[in-house]
């Protein structure tokens, strides 16, 4: 298969006061080119930490990550390693928070494709102003010389949609883009981006905490807990039938389908105290006593999936209800 | 922005207003009456009388107060007691030297304690760090008089580098008056060598007044930069693969010097205040040995008229500094 990036057993570690979190462990996943990935969970599940391992701003605070990242060839991970500016296009989760507030927004633009761009400034401006209007961004002229404060939140996200495509990347990734905007200018802007993916043949990574989101977006998904994947496969597949008791809990329990454990007893375990064994057996309704001592690896499954539990298979429905 | 130029100076003008009253009202409430100190120890009462006629002191105080708000407005602002020469004109006389001198250690401290500032910053907790950390607790706590005496025994008489005092060498050459300062009129007339006099002449009063405005510079200015560090934009900007000279020094440093700004406005007062002390250790001829003089002399018009001008400049400045931040921040004139 053709991928635009795999990531192959990738754990991360955080110091923090004399304890050591684990964020990230044995993550494996790919993102096929041309379709997009995404990526699910609930808040401290890894998903932050995963975008920031691969677009190479780990905290200070991190340990020598273990794994790779493969990107166009080669291993993008080791601290010395080349980061793939421009190649790899960003879509932060925060529009409000993520654009300068003291610079113009086009310059802060023109600014990434001046160090990882070819052309002039005048092509760079050109190209600019032609994906300004791929966004559908009001004006597009005029949008080069406002301040990030004079644009509305939604043509805010628009703004870094343009700029992560402003380099011609391989690969986008987005960190819950949608998150921060109200619901009619979220299905905007998902519109849009998923107009832009099937227009532009683009390979994308989708982080999203929102089952609804996952569903209308993307192609394949990989469901994430304490750090570790739970679940992945066709985002149709893992929907329709989920099979990781986790995943089977969290679409049973929630109509809306946003991830949250509420109907779930117990919580999410600290990174700092993650239990021996399968991270989830705590809280699984189906653990058997070998959950407590051994990883669970991730096992191939029907329908193109890969499932983090040997006891899927004789698992019972109405158990879990 | 234009707009916003325009409001900031016209709210400056009711502050001018009550300024200019407020001296007026000082000049009424300190202990004394001014006739009697202008008549002398010998005078009569009739004698007294006649001057406060003459002066206006028997009006009614109100309208004494328009009288004198008038006044000034007209550039009017009395004669010194002690001369008996007007004291704008005298003022005026003096007025560049201070300015020149403020002007330069305002310049020094900005620039230097912005830089300060943003090595500390980016070397947080290093040894960089402690040493400006060091350098501006010792900066506010030394007396700039003391700093002056030292720094006139080890360069000017120890190590003879830089003049003990006065504003230029007059062995070497006159310069007419065009504007007052110094630095601009030794240019305007092609001497370069007399510039350099002037900047050497310069260099220890203007350090001396410089260091606390500059530890304090350094210090906000540090705090800025760490705040700004952690902006979710850097991160974007750090993970879009900006260069990193760039992102701390111009991405991150304008955000940080918002603050930083507001701080140069209100420490151009403290600059004036200390310019007191530190013309007088090098006997530099300006404002603040004026006000020395006057206040030796009771010289009230003289002490009232140097708080008018120095509120004045003052309040200009700090339109300036309003401006400035409008002008790093658009947010700031678009509220």
């Amino acid at each position: 298969m053709d991928a635009a990036l795999v990531i192959e057993d990738l754990a991360v570690q955080l110091r923090g006061r004399g304890e050591v979190a684990d964020i990230l462990d044995g993550i494996t996943l790919t993102v096929p080119r041309g379709s997009v990935t995404g990526v699910v969970g609930e808040s401290g599940c890894g998903k932050s930490t995963l975008l920031r391992a691969i677009l190479g701003i780990l905290p200070g605070r991190a340990t020598t990550p273990r794994g790779r990242i493969l990107f166009e060839g080669r291993d993008i991970l080791p601290a010395r390693a080349a980061k793939p500016h421009g190649r790899i296009g960003f879509v932060p989760q925060d529009p409000y928070l993520s654009l300068n507030p003291v610079f113009r927004a086009g310059d802060q633009i023109l600014e990434i494709m001046r160090r990882h761009a070819p052309g002039t400034r005048a092509e760079h401006r050109a190209k600019l102003v032609e994906l300004f209007r791929a966004v559908q961004l009001p004006d597009p002229e005029a949008a080069l010389r406002k301040y990030p404060h004079q644009f509305s939140g939604g043509q805010r996200q628009r703004l870094l949609i343009a700029a992560a495509l402003c380099c011609d990347p391989a690969l986008i990734v987005a960190d819950e883009p949608t998150t921060a905007l109200d619901v009619t200018t979220q299905r905007e802007v998902l519109g849009l981006l998923r107009e832009l993916v099937r227009a532009r043949g683009l390979s994308m990574l989708f982080v999203t905490h929102d089952f609804g989101v996952l569903a209308s977006l993307c192609d394949e998904v990989s469901v994430l807990y304490a750090g570790r994947v739970a679940e992945s496969g066709p985002t149709r597949a893992v929907l329709d039938t989920p099979t990781h008791p986790y995943t089977r809990m969290l679409l049973a329990c929630h109509p809306d389908r946003a991830v949250e454990l509420l109907g779930i007893p117990g919580a999410v375990p600290p990174a700092t105290a993650q239990p021996a064994g399968c991270r989830f057996h705590p809280r699984c309704p189906v653990a058997q006593p070998d959950c407590r001592q051994d990883v669970p690896p991730l096992l191939p499954w029907s329908g193109g999936r890969a499932v983090a539990c040997p006891h899927a298979a004789r698992m019972e429905a109405h158990a879990l209800a | 922005m234009a707009l916003y130029i325009l409001r900031r100076i016209a709210l400056s003008i009711p502050a001018l207003l009550g300024l200019i009253l407020l001296t007026f009202v000082l000049s009424r409430v300190v202990p004394g009456d001014p006739a009697a100190t202008l008549a002398g120890d010998s005078a009569t009462p009739a004698q007294i009388a006649q001057i406060r006629a003459q002066y206006g002191l028997d009006r009614p105080i109100l309208e004494q107060a328009v009288i004198h708000v008038r006044q000034v407005l007209s550039g009017d602002l009395g004669n010194s007691i002690f001369s008996g020469r007007p004291v704008a004109e005298e003022i005026w006389q003096r007025l560049p030297a201070t300015l020149e001198l403020t002007f330069v250690a305002l310049f020094l401290a900005t620039l230097l304690g912005i830089g300060l500032g943003l090595v500390a910053a980016l070397d947080h907790n290093g040894p960089l760090d402690h040493l400006v950390r060091l350098v501006s607790v010792g900066g506010l706590a030394i007396a700039s008089f003391w700093l002056a005496i030292m720094l006139q025994l080890q360069f000017s008489m120890e190590w003879n580098l830089l003049p003990l005092r006065g504003r230029l060498d007059v062995a070497l050459g006159q310069v007419p008056r065009l504007t007052g300062f110094m630095l601009v009129d030794t240019l305007a007339i092609g001497r370069f060598d007399l510039f350099l006099d002037a900047l050497r002449h310069l260099a220890l009063p203007a350090f001396t007044l410089a260091l606390p405005g500059l530890a304090t510079i350094a210090r906000f200015t540090r705090s800025g930069v760490l705040e700004v560090l952690q902006k979710d934009y850097v991160l974007y900007a750090r993970a879009a693969g900006y260069g990193r000279f760039r992102l701390a020094a111009i991405y991150v440093l304008r955000n940080a010097v918002t603050v930083t700004v507001t701080q140069v406005g209100l420490l151009f007062g403290a600059l004036v205040s200390g310019a007191v002390a530190v013309e007088a250790v090098f006997d530099w001829p300006g404002l603040g040995t004026y006000a020395v003089q006057a206040i030796l002399s009771a010289d009230y018009k003289a002490l009232l008229a140097v708080t008018l001008v120095i509120g004045v400049v003052y309040a200009v400045v700090n339109v300036a500094v309003d401006v400035a931040q409008a002008i790093i921040d658009p947010r700031v004139a678009d509220q």
